[in-house]
């Protein structure tokens, strides 16, 4: 199909773009374009105005002091998949970001889009799950932040306003040191991930001093099993441990849909679970036994 | 619902045209500038057939606006040959698709083509694995894989040694 007919807007910086959406209607702001030209070119979405942010120069990069990451919202997917600083401090994203479409999407494809359209699926809202994050967000009259947790409103609907944009996201990133696992299933590789399992692990004394787990692909948005981290803290890695967490996953909320029923996601949240753990021991020098 | 002029460069050519912004660059490919080489299979990014390369990159062309493309340079398939092709007129990887029957129908294969010419540009030591996972954003409903597979590997091999005889070219 092809999309219907809308005005195309070029703003060549951050105060046009705010302006823009501020006065024009039923107006988008155009990132990557990987999912929102897809939704238009099938009708799913039908604009009167595309805001196209990718000549306004300020919205990308990325900035990495202690422990807080920030991405600027058009840094593209593939900028962070290939960060050799980051990759150095927390490999975890460039191993997420393997996950999240194809390179050829990838190449375009942003860190704002991504957040912004919030697919169940997205490893980028999972990452943010997993590492406590906080959107900025900006329009003509304000700028806030909001925490993760505050972020999701309903299925692929961020709690941000229409004359709002997302400038940026900074993540909590672990301790030096720290142990991560990340395990999806898909159909083929870089397809909606029917679930994944992004966890995180600090050891102290062959004990689990931290961790986190991050749940997606199963309902609205990415969900912590806050249950397992609990049943973890303290404990002594090992396969028995992986398992009994991913026997506590009934926390969580898990949606029936054409690819697979709640039952299946329940499952397999557990298979990958013990999985992501088990590799997130091994890297954090714990023991597997 | 306003037109937009753009200027951009396609196979080196300078291309000047209005167009709608509706207008996805696969169509302007297509019907505005006549290049009927880059296919259309799902035109929602999942299929891979449309890739083309933007800025030496390879991207959806159904998944950008034509209008985006203003003052790019745009490669297709048509566009692959000329600067490394040998006396065949086919680029290394075009030559090991024929070598190697990367192809039936040929439905997909700009798609690969371009796609192949952005990866094994940037890793020329790609390993099969590692091919097989970065192809899965083209399908190919014909031949399973094998034949493109094995006409890639074949290809990295001659990126390889025209590297290392420092006969690289620029594409």
């Amino acid at each position: 199909m092809k999309a219907a007919a809308f005005d195309y807007h070029r703003p060549a910086n951050r105060a046009e773009a705010l302006d823009m959406a501020g006065s024009l209607d039923n107006a988008k702001f155009l990132a990557g374009g990987q999912s929102l030209v897809a939704m238009l070119n099938m009708r799913y979405a039908i604009v009167d105005h595309l805001i196209d942010l990718n000549h306004v120069s300020d919205l990308a990069g990325i900035e990495m002091t202690g422990d807080r990451l920030r991405l600027g919202a058009m840094t593209r997917q593939r900028a962070v998949k290939d960060d050799t600083a980051l990759a150095a401090r927390a490999p975890i994203f460039a191993a997420a970001l393997d996950y999240v479409g194809h390179f050829q999407t990838r190449n375009r494809g942003t860190v704002g889009g991504s957040l912004g359209h919030m697919d169940p699926s997205a490893e980028l809202m999972a990452l943010a799950t997993l590492m406590d994050a906080e959107v900025e967000v900006q329009s003509k009259a304000r700028t806030r932040t909001l925490s993760i947790a505050d972020y999701p409103m309903a299925y692929m609907t961020p709690a941000i306003e229409m004359d709002e944009m997302i400038t940026g996201v900074t993540f909590a990133l672990p301790a030096e040191g720290h142990g991560w696992g990340f395990h999806e299933h898909a159909q083929r590789h870089g397809d909606f991930a029917v679930c994944g399992v992004a966890a995180l692990m600090e050891l102290a004394g062959g004990t689990v001093s931290r961790t986190a787990i991050t749940v997606f692909g199963i309902g609205m948005a990415p969900q912590r099993a806050r249950a397992a981290e609990d049943l973890l803290a303290g404990q002594t890695p090992g396969d028995d441990l992986y398992r009994a967490a991913g026997d506590a996953l009934d926390d969580l909320d898990y949606t029936t849909d054409a690819m697979a029923s709640a039952a299946y996601r329940r499952r397999l949240a557990g298979v990958l679970t013990r999985r992501a753990l088990a590799d997130a021991a091994t890297r954090a020098g714990g023991d597997r036994r | 619902m306003t037109t937009k002029s753009i200027s951009l460069t396609v196979n080196g050519k300078t291309v000047e045209q209005e167009v709608e912004p509706r207008t996805h660059l696969a169509d302007f490919l297509r019907h505005g500038i006549g290049l009927t080489g880059t296919h259309l299979g799902c035109e929602h990014g999942v299929c891979g057939a449309c890739t083309v390369l933007v800025d030496g990159q390879a991207v959806r062309s159904c998944l950008m606006l034509a209008v985006q493309a203003d003052g790019a340079e745009v490669v297709t398939v048509e566009g692959l040959a000329p600067e490394t092709g040998g006396d065949d007129g086919l680029s290394p990887i075009q030559a090991a698709f024929r070598e190697f029957h990367g192809l039936q129908c040929g439905y997909c294969t700009p798609g690969f083509l371009t796609s192949l010419t952005q990866l094994l540009m940037e890793n020329p030591d790609i390993g099969e694995e590692d091919l097989r996972k970065e192809l899965s954003g083209n399908l190919c409903r014909c031949t399973g894989y094998a034949g493109i597979v094995r006409a890639a590997l074949a290809a990295a091999q001659a990126y390889k040694e025209a590297a290392a005889s420092g006969m690289g070219g620029s594409r």
